[in-house]
């Protein structure tokens, strides 16, 4: 970010032209609110990685938990000398510990699926857009269809159907989410395909494998992108949900959700910071994202461009 | 048109059909509800009875042939934990969620529209900043999230109304709900505010974007030449136009509204077809989950045939494109 006055030049300058990354960079950082929130969520994606470094204790480690500490409110000391900042939840751990071993198995389960959706998605997009004819029609009528249904209900329908455990609720969200990918590529690359370096491409011979993934696909990716982040938030909203419900991720795999649920149980007898804290982490994560998401589209999208 | 109709009627029931096997092969794959049912120290005779009894000694696809022949006549099986038939014990909890569902889409109406006109006459002024924040905020916080937030500040801070439960019912024109009574309606009021939520961000939106574009045609600017007052330009002739796109997404999002309950009626132990849903699935109750899965379904299709039908009724060209596919 210390070059970042370079990459706007102060001077017009005809000689110097501006690679598109670099316009993408100023035009990005030209918002205060999205620089924040990029920020935010470089900041929360840095304690996750540290977790077992900067905290006091791990939290499932069952040496290291005390009983006698449950409970405790927010700045009490606990048994083993430290203070806990954030209180403790009802088994005696540290919640500032747990948050951010939470947050670790949150962002794991969340861009993991994304990251797994958005290729599904975009091979299944492509597909259809170059095959045409019957396949697309035939992939498109399933797309249509899944996108009919909230993709939370599609995710709770699998899981009930799966069960709990990680491997199952990335499954089901991929399978919620991978609709939006596949008609977003479609739709970029319909517009591309009838472009003329693509029909460039054809008559020089070029295998149609390579046509799509190497000349059309890096065409598709700044819609990519945006949808990409949306629902990578929205993914670790989902599971987050689906934990609270008792039906997405188990005890023993405590993301953000499963600690917001257990200390849903204390909530009304005034012990608020067991779910408020933990709450409050995974509301910086998603909004964050989606404050990304929201100023990427606007800089990506060539129609709002000035 | 009729051929039109019938085809979308057909494709319909495939639907419903390949939901049926996905939900019932997917659903009876899981888990081992004999170990939930029987108790512990049953010798292995009790078991086998109990396990002839429910059905679960045979071949999954005769166990789904008898639950197809059974859901064409209405019977979609017995709960394993009520023993009573799983379709009447989704009808009994589904006007529990009728009723939150319906609330909280006239509380995103009536929030939202208003909020979104305001957003969308002044967008430079700091009030609609504000209000678009808060859209996106409220697009981004996780609807359980701020259902315990809601539950923390006004039922255990502030203490002005219930936290849990339906309340007291009240009798009008022969409909039992918790909206004609005084303590149903305190009760009614957070679960329903929850659940509009995200359907208010969505209004405020819809209207937002609908009035900025209204606001720059001719029949605006001939209406402001004619000389008529501000007010009348706007309640008259602007929200007449927007008012009929903004309402059908917003009828359309009636669905999803029944989706997202499972989560609020979780929360506020709202006595509906959602919670009843998740109590199945942590129960392993599996006719329930099958039972609600399918109401779902069928729901949703229904809700996509009557849009699709209509608009082929308001634009005949979505008629003429399914043809030529």
């Amino acid at each position: 970010m210390t070059d970042m006055t370079a990459a706007t030049p102060a001077t017009p300058d005809a000689a110097k032209v501006e690679t598109p990354f670099q316009r993408f960079r100023s035009e990005f950082f030209e918002s205060r609110v999205a620089t924040f929130a990029l920020a935010t969520f470089g900041v929360i994606v840095l304690l996750a990685v540290l977790a077992p470094w900067i905290t006091p204790q791990n939290p499932y480690d069952l040496a290291q938990v005390d009983v006698m500490d449950g409970r405790l409110a927010p700045g009490s000391e606990a048994f083993a000398g430290y203070t806990m900042w954030l209180g403790s939840d009802g088994a005696g751990r540290d919640l500032y510990s747990a948050i951010l071993y939470g947050l670790r198995i949150s962002l794991a389960v969340g861009l993991a699926s994304g990251v797994i959706a958005l290729l599904v998605g975009t091979v299944i997009g492509l597909v259809a857009a170059y095959a045409g004819g019957r396949i697309e029609a035939i992939i498109m009528r399933i797309v249509d269809l899944q996108l009919s249904f909230p993709a939370s209900l599609v995710a709770l329908m699998l899981v009930a159907a799966l069960g709990k455990g990680v491997d199952k609720i990335i499954l089901a969200l991929v399978v919620a989410q991978w609709a939006y990918y596949a008609r977003t590529v479609r739709g970029t690359a319909l517009v591309e395909r009838g472009k003329e370096y693509v029909e460039a491409a054809q008559c020089l011979g070029i295998s149609k494998a390579r046509i799509v993934f190497r000349h059309i696909l890096p065409n598709c990716m700044a819609p990519l992108i945006v949808v990409g982040t949306v629902q990578t938030a929205s993914a670790i909203s989902l599971e987050a949900t689906l934990s609270f419900l008792g039906v997405g991720l188990p005890q023993t795999e405590p993301s953000l959700g499963v600690l917001i649920a257990n200390g849903f149980e204390y909530m009304l007898s005034g012990r608020y910071w067991i779910s408020v804290f933990p709450g409050l982490a995974l509301l910086f994560t998603v909004v964050s994202i989606n404050l990304v998401g929201d100023h990427l589209r606007d800089v990506l999208n060539p129609r709002m461009r000035k | 048109m009729t051929v039109f109709v019938i085809r979308r009627l057909l494709q319909a029931i495939l639907v419903v059909f390949l939901m049926s096997v996905i939900v019932f092969f997917g659903v009876n794959v899981v888990g081992d509800p004999v170990h939930m049912l029987v108790n512990p120290e049953a010798d292995q005779s009790e078991i086998a009875a109990t396990i002839e009894r429910l059905g679960l000694d045979r071949p999954i696809w005769e166990q789904y042939l008898l639950f197809l022949k059974g859901a064409v006549q209405g019977d979609l099986g017995n709960s394993f934990i009520f023993g009573e038939p799983a379709l009447q014990l989704i009808l009994q909890h589904m006007p529990a969620t009728m009723e939150l569902a319906f609330t909280a889409l006239t509380l995103a109406i009536v929030i939202g529209i208003p909020l979104g006109l305001y957003a969308g006459l002044y967008p430079d002024n700091a009030i609609s900043k504000g209000i678009m924040a808060g859209s996106i905020v409220g697009f981004s916080l996780p609807t359980f999230w701020v259902g315990l937030m809601l539950i923390m500040l006004f039922a255990v801070e502030l203490g002005w109304v219930p936290a849990t439960g339906r309340g007291d019912l009240g009798s009008f024109l022969g409909i039992q709900s918790s909206l004609f009574t005084a303590d149903g309606l305190s009760h009614i009021f957070l679960p329903a505010l929850n659940l509009a939520l995200l359907k208010i961000s969505l209004a405020i939106r819809l209207t937002r974007a609908g009035v900025r574009e209204a606001m720059g045609q001719d029949y605006v600017k001939y209406a402001r030449a004619k000389g008529l007052k501000t007010r009348r330009i706007i309640f008259v002739h602007v929200m007449k136009n927007i008012m009929i796109p903004v309402v059908t997404v917003m009828g359309l999002e009636f669905g999803s509204l029944i989706g997202f309950s499972v989560v609020t009626e979780t929360i506020f132990a709202w006595p509906g077809m959602g919670k009843l849903l998740i109590d199945a699935i942590l129960q392993l109750d599996r006719p329930i989950v099958v039972a609600y899965l399918m109401i779902i379904v069928m729901f949703f299709v229904l809700i996509n045939l009557l849009v699709d039908i209509l608009y082929s009724i308001l634009d005949p060209r979505v008629r003429l494109q399914d043809q030529g596919a």
